[in-house]
């Protein structure tokens, strides 16, 4: 698909939901009870917020003065000389202000929090961005703050559990089960239904009961709405393919959205391959999984053959998770959406060719999406155009870079 | 009681004793299958009318540190679905009417049907769902019906008039009353809340409201059944269990069971 594409009109794409909280076959609400009424109200309350001007002009302002938006976009040509000459070029969700593009999702439900009137955000994190992202807004906006990690990610992201606290946030090391970024859902949870009352649950991603995928989607498009027409201007031309790394997938969903409606521009999703999927010890949920439900939503998920939830693998503790979002399920089993993985091998190799031609450090999770793009780019040739979105920086994955690559010297390395 | 009792029966009779029904929650697979077996039978035997076996899950959204501890160490051990309609069936045999409660995507990967007609073979009575509310449970609709089983769906301090419509029109055997907001374990106290939400509920529908999390002493299980049908008690049961031998765990289930008992009628 190397022809020159023509953009097709605005307006959503056809990845809204048929009926509400659904997507196809995935999706719905399968929580206790006690929290029916917070989703009610919080689904109200975004619906009422998205088209009132104040609201929409507050997050813009927030967006334009504090995150740092729009973010730029950057072309890599001595990156893609490795990408059989395809030209690449990356959505800068790094630089937004915590690092990510976690920050646009937060903004968005901090000032949802206020809006219903109230005090104390919960938040769950595996990598510690979703949780730097939420201490920080938070803090911006004088909301106590309580982040759930597991034990396993705040020994591997102990910089970022140190953000976190410095911002005001109370880190709580979640022991239990794999006690990774599923038991931290599990705990925040359970803290949620407790303190429903006067707490929201600024969920990380596009997973979970309705609204949250749909909501979480609709605080991140504006990663592909500013993608779309900066590309547009750069090379006359939308891509070939946009690609993103999935690990619940909101970046994914983020910059995906704007470009469903453009068909003949290929979505291709990364999700971990950690040690491969023959060894068990991965979380590329469409390689091997089956529907199920998990968190309040029906979508993809690693389970045994009774429904209990495997344990997953990957060297990037934000794609560590045994589901993904259910409207990625319905992109991949409508076939508008392809879902790919890089094992960690993989990831490493494009994470350090990235680092060296280009003087940028990704974070492990898009050095997912990065993987992916040398393939495409030599299955697609040198006139091929990919948008790839770069959703986080690498400072966080550090201490595991300089492990993997024996970058630092006698015991050094386990103080980073 | 007959062997074909069903929820039903139950009330009836707790309603002719002038008394509360008690219902107890016990995780299969804890402290082992076998042991979790002679568990459930004890406490039947020790006076429970409705056992709720639970089947431990990997993601318990629902349960506080008693109940999760005890289903973490069953699932390490290796404990099955299959597992369940075993405690199932030793709880009807003992005299009991079983319930299951589980997650829904247990029922889901056996196929809601299947599951269904498992759970029904084994002497079943329902499954009480923590995860799974009515707009979402057509097809667990269907499979009720068609094997003769109870669908008790749950409600909530928080559940607003609307909502205690619709989970009450989707319930059959008894509504699960969650005495307060949060997960299961014991508490200081369980009274007010749960009153009013109860009272709350009756002006909805005729179905006995069973009252849950946070009971663990006769005392407040005698509180509760002044203005409920039926009172629920998990955590407390499997704390007797915990950090005992299966002797010693044994015999303080059947000390507090018997407590409880008393609770029920009025007598703590």
């Amino acid at each position: 698909m190397t022809d020159e594409q023509q953009p097709t009109t605005d307006g959503p794409g056809p990845s809204a939901p048929e009926v509400p909280g659904r997507f196809g076959a995935f999706g719905g609400r399968y929580v206790p009870e006690a929290l029916i009424p917070a989703l009610e109200e919080l689904d109200e309350a975004r619906r009422k917020a998205m088209v009132d001007p104040d609201f929409v002009d507050e997050l813009a302002r927030l967006h334009r003065t504090y995150t740092g938006r729009p973010s730029i976009i950057t072309e890599v040509p001595r990156f893609a000389e490795h990408a059989g000459g395809a030209r690449v070029i990356l959505k800068r969700e790094d630089l937004n202000h915590t690092g990510s593009h976690k920050i646009n999702n937060v903004l968005g439900q901090a000032l949802l929090t206020k809006r219903m009137g109230k005090r104390r955000v919960i938040a769950e994190t595996g990598a510690g961005q979703h949780g730097v992202a939420t201490a920080t807004a938070a803090a911006l906006m004088g909301l106590e703050c309580t982040v759930y990690m597991g034990r396993v990610d705040t020994e591997r992201q102990a910089l970022n559990v140190a953000r976190m606290r410095v911002l005001g946030a109370t880190v709580v090391p979640v022991e239990h089960g794999s006690a990774t970024l599923k038991d931290a859902i599990n705990e925040a949870m359970r803290d949620w239904v407790t303190n429903v009352e006067h707490t929201h649950y600024v969920l990380g991603t596009v997973t979970g009961p309705h609204p949250f995928p749909e909501m979480v989607r609709d605080l991140h498009k504006i990663i592909g709405e500013e993608a779309r027409e900066q590309v547009l201007e750069l090379t006359g031309r939308l891509p070939d393919a946009v690609i993103a790394c999935v690990g619940g997938g909101s970046n994914a969903m983020g910059i995906f959205h704007r470009f469903v409606s453009d068909e003949a521009v290929r979505l291709i999703g990364v999700e971990a391959g950690g040690e491969g999927i023959e060894s068990g010890r991965h979380a590329a949920r469409f390689a091997t999984a089956e529907p199920g439900v998990l968190h309040g939503a029906m979508s993809y998920l690693m389970q045994d053959a009774e429904g209990q939830t495997l344990e997953t693998h990957s060297v990037s503790a934000g794609l560590d998770y045994p589901s993904v979002g259910p409207e990625h399920s319905h992109l991949r089993d409508s076939g508008r959406a392809e879902y790919r993985y890089a094992t960690d091998e993989q990831v490493m190799h494009a994470f350090e060719l990235l680092c060296r031609t280009e003087g940028i450090i990704p974070a492990l999770e898009s050095a997912h999406a990065l993987s992916a793009t040398l393939d495409i780019g030599r299955e697609l040739g040198p006139d091929a155009l990919l948008l790839v979105n770069l959703s986080g920086r690498g400072d966080k994955d550090m201490h595991t870079v300089a492990e993997w690559f024996g970058l630092v010297d006698g015991d050094a390395g386990a103080e980073a | 009681m007959s062997a074909a009792a069903g929820l039903a029966d139950v009330f009836t009779r707790c309603r002719e004793e002038g008394r509360a029904a008690l219902i107890g929650y016990l995780p299969v697979g804890y402290p082992s299958v076998e042991g979790s077996i002679d568990a459930v039978r004890t406490l039947a035997e020790a006076g429970a009318d409705i056992i709720e076996v639970g089947m431990p899950y990997s993601d318990p959204v629902m349960d506080g540190p008693v109940i999760q501890r005890a289903a973490t160490e069953a699932l390490a051990k290796g404990v099955h679905v299959d597992d369940v309609f075993r405690a199932v069936s030793a709880a009807r045999e003992a005299g009991a009417v079983p319930v299951v409660m589980s997650y829904w995507n247990l029922v889901l990967r056996r196929g809601v049907d299947r599951y269904a007609a498992d759970l029904a073979a084994a002497g079943g009575a329902g499954i009480i769902t923590p995860d799974l509310i009515p707009e979402e449970a057509g097809e667990w609709r269907a499979a009720s019906e068609r094997h003769g089983l109870d669908r008790i769906f749950l409600v909530a301090p928080s559940s607003t008039t609307e909502r205690i419509a619709v989970v009450t029109e989707a319930t059959t055997g008894f509504v699960y009353t969650a005495s307060t907001m949060g997960v299961t374990g014991a508490r200081g106290s369980v009274g007010g809340t749960a009153a009013e939400l109860v009272a709350r509920v009756r002006s909805t529908t005729d179905l006995p409201l069973c009252v849950g999390l946070g009971v663990s002493t006769g005392a407040q299980a005698a509180e509760v059944a002044a203005f409920a049908d039926g009172v629920i008690v998990g955590s407390a049961l499997v704390s007797t269990m915990l950090d005992r031998d299966p002797e010693e765990g044994l015999a303080a289930l059947r000390d507090l069971t018997r407590e409880l008992t008393e609770g029920v009628r009025g007598r703590a």
